[in-house]
């Protein structure tokens, strides 16, 4: 059956539509941020009677006069019983221009670690401050924590407007004071926008009470901010889940759906991390080095004649080089050097400690290794001053919460990026090698943070050119 | 290269990669996955994901059902057909088994969801699966908003929901200690919504009982609930004649229909945008039993 080739997608029922954009939330304990989501939810009618019903019943058996929107995203029980949250919780809601996917992210202080968790995928950062407090310890962590995992967006909410009166000083002079903070740590693109969440003020309809501020509402600025990044990324990368061959195994009826292939099919199968590819582009299989050309990329819908980074596809290879689950294919401009000594920043999720010494799991892209523990180099003291960088004291271990930079020796070497250019393959876990528990979330290579210090590692360099071309 | 192919993908694309993303990691990383399979249209939209994420080659691991023996006759033969469509064999868990042999007893008010756990549990342990995959999303009800994709489970089946592992960026962790497994959800960003969309994009058949049909219901406890032989009407209830179509399709003597005139997968996109009611309050009348009653059944090892 002729198959039409086609860019994205053959199937033109899903290419229509609108795009997919992920949020985390960031805040102190009282900011508001439990209102500001409940109000989003609320105002894009992504709350629906029953759930409105049984908020405003809760609402009236605690004595409020009015449906306390925050109950919206209470989820666990204990959390309803404490009056905080204490996991990251996920939220979706919809205009017909995007979908939103919010990682509503915990904003008691020992809880450092669902920030970083809900960060890790998040395109935009919707930071909260209280416009009677300003620009607090907290929100320089938090900041310090986006800046870190290269959020590309951030949105700073200056909330409770109302209780300065709507003023537009009080405002101005926040907004001066976190970017000034966002500059010294290396955050380019921010907004700050003044919001009444229980009031409604600029969350989605413009308010007529700070007639001094034209930028846009949460919403819209959700709506607008630039996302083609998304799609044109930087150079490939897609690490292989699985060699696809079928063989002559039998076809559910289903197949006849899709195109028909030979007993000889051979291809790649996995996710596209970054950058695009396109039939003919020439790519290196790390970590071995071999050069070869991409022949085809399917999919069960037809061929593609273009795949870009979020796409899950198949990849065939015009050439009979060796490549199997954990290998990476990747542009040939600058590719990855594969490395077995790693130094990375740390976000240290466990309540175990790690030390020096420590022998552990490092999962990367869709390979698993051995590692030990080299050294701990610091800690990062986020208690500090905006104007100034945090700076990385000593430290002979990393407890729950600490970002710390680590020195990893991988029992078998791994392309891993430098974070700070490709935050997929840039990025790592480090796994309880004993019960398997996600330990910590590792950044390689240099940070925003440590540029102007003497922190580059091997992780920032690339594959040299000569080592391990392959025949083509 | 023109600004149009510079686009990013759309809702849909990128939901059905990340989906299929997971349930290739899930292959690639467990030595016995098996996926929950009740005919519903969430787990049919997850069995089309695992034929899309495996193609050219069959899916490489089986499918189960949980048969509460309250299941309607529409979904159960909707089932048989999908699963030979699809390529996948299946295997039943029968919740009547165990009450015939005495290993489970009927509760008193005759719903049967909350007996699926201990069969469920049985199946897993006996067939040997480390990984289980379900069609739960996030948007359905606020316990599952906290669950994460690749979820743990002791070896009572139990959920733990103040002891997640986090899980960062697409890296999804599934090492565990013999006895426990993983759920899987890879439908957990999805949407009733979005189900639905990509139902309509990629003509996947349902159950017919999703659209509009005549039907004898009664208006009880704010539900119309269908008169069947494991329903039927109380004294002094009114029986009424209704164009009804079901949101969920779980056990009978729990589920109740939805008025409505929808008929196509088009036409539920639109009757599901407009509706104020969401799609477990509105039909599921074992979520009504306490303010924490997902949180509850999920604890002991429900999905």
């Amino acid at each position: 059956m002729p198959q039409r080739s086609s860019v994205l997608s053959p199937n033109a029922n899903l290419t229509g539509g609108r795009t997919l954009l992920r949020l985390a939330t960031a805040g102190s304990v009282d900011d508001g941020k439990s209102t500001l989501v409940g109000r989003l939810l609320f105002d894009t009618n992504s709350v629906l009677a029953d759930i409105l019903d049984h908020v405003e019943q809760v609402s009236k058996r605690r004595g409020l006069d009015r449906a306390d929107l925050a109950l919206l995203t209470d989820g666990l029980r204990a959390e309803r019983e404490q009056g905080i949250t204490i996991d990251v919780a996920y939220r979706y809601f919809a205009t017909p221009a995007r979908k939103f996917i919010l990682a509503d992210c915990p904003g008691h202080v020992q809880y450092t670690r669902n920030t970083v968790t809900g960060s890790s995928t998040a395109d935009v950062i919707v930071l909260l401050v209280d416009a009677r407090k300003g620009v607090i310890e907290q929100t320089r962590r938090h900041l310090a924590v986006a800046s870190l995992l290269r959020v590309p967006h951030v949105v700073l909410v200056v909330n409770k407007i109302d209780l300065v009166d709507y003023s537009e000083d009080v405002f101005t002079a926040i907004a001066t004071d976190f970017a000034l903070l966002a500059r010294s740590l290396g955050v380019l693109d921010t907004h700050c926008i003044p919001v009444s969440a229980t009031e409604g003020d600029n969350v989605v309809t413009r308010s007529h009470r700070t007639p001094w501020y034209d930028g846009p509402t949460v919403l819209g600025y959700l709506e607008n901010v630039d996302d083609t990044r998304l799609a044109v990324g930087s150079e490939l990368r897609f690490p292989v889940q699985h060699v696809v061959r079928p063989q002559s195994a039998a076809r559910a009826p289903w197949a006849s759906r899709a195109p028909e292939v030979n007993g000889d099919y051979r291809g790649y199968a996995g996710k596209i991390e970054s950058g695009r590819v396109r039939p003919g582009d020439e790519i290196v299989v790390l970590p071995r080095g071999s050069h070869t050309v991409v022949e085809a990329i399917d999919t069960p819908d037809g061929p593609l004649d273009l795949a870009v980074a979020g796409q899950s596809v198949i990849i065939r290879l015009n050439s009979d080089v060796d490549v199997s689950r954990g290998d990476v294919l990747a542009a040939t401009d600058a590719p990855p050097a594969p490395i077995r000594d790693v130094t990375a920043t740390v976000c240290w999720l466990a309540e175990r400690d790690l030390t020096t010494g420590a022998r552990v799991l490092v999962q990367h892209g869709t390979s698993i290794t051995k590692a030990i523990v080299k050294s701990i180099e610091g800690v990062l003291d986020l208690d500090f001053e905006s104007g100034t960088v945090p700076c990385w004291r000593p430290t002979a271990t990393l407890t729950l919460n600490d970002i710390g930079r680590v020195r990893l020796a991988l029992a078998s070497p791994l392309p891993i990026d430098s974070y700070r250019e490709h935050r997929a393959t840039g990025a790592f876990i480090i796994v309880d090698d004993a019960d398997g528990w996600t330990l910590g979330a590792g950044l390689a290579g240099s940070t925003p943070l440590t540029a102007r210090t003497a922190f580059t590692t091997q992780s920032d360099q690339h594959y040299p050119a000569q080592q391990g071309r392959g025949p083509s | 290269m023109t600004t149009d192919q510079l686009r990013p993908l759309t809702e849909l694309q990128a939901l059905e990669s990340e989906s299929i993303h997971i349930i290739r990691e899930v292959a690639a990383t467990f030595s016995s996955p098996i996926m929950l399979f009740s005919g519903g249209k969430d787990s049919v939209v997850m069995l089309h994901l695992a034929a899309k994420a495996f193609w050219p080659a069959p899916i490489p691991f089986g499918v189960l059902h949980v048969d509460t023996g309250h299941n309607f006759p529409e979904v159960l033969q909707f089932r048989d057909e999908a699963v030979e469509f699809y390529g996948a064999p299946l295997k039943i868990a029968s919740v009547q088994d165990y009450i015939d042999d005495g290993r489970l007893r009927e509760r008193p008010d005759g719903t049967r969801n909350p007996l699926q756990t201990l069969p469920l549990l049985d199946a897993i342990t006996k067939g040997g699966h480390d990984a289980v995959f379900g069609g739960g999303r996030r948007d359905e009800e606020r316990a599952r908003a906290k669950e994460r994709v690749f979820s743990m489970r002791d070896e009572f089946g139990q959920w733990d929901p103040r002891n997640q592992r986090p899980e960062l960026w697409s890296l999804y962790n599934g090492r565990h200690l013999p006895g426990e497994h993983v759920r899987v959800f890879p439908l957990s960003n999805w949407t009733e919504l979005d189900v639905w969309d990509y139902i309509a994009a990629e003509k996947i058949s349902v159950p017919t009982i999703y659209y509009a049909h005549e039907r004898h219901v009664t208006f009880r406890d704010g539900m119309w609930i269908a008169i069947t032989e494991v329903t039927p009407a109380r004294p002094g209830e009114v029986v009424e004649l209704h164009s009804v179509r079901y949101r969920t399709v779980g056990d009978m003597s729990c589920t109740a229909a939805v008025l409505s005139a929808a008929s196509t997968a088009h036409d539920v996109i639109t009757e599901v945008g407009l509706s104020k009611i969401t799609e477990r309050g509105a039909t599921r009348a074992d979520d009504r039993l306490s303010e924490a009653a997902m949180e509850d059944r999920k604890r002991e090892g429900y999905f």
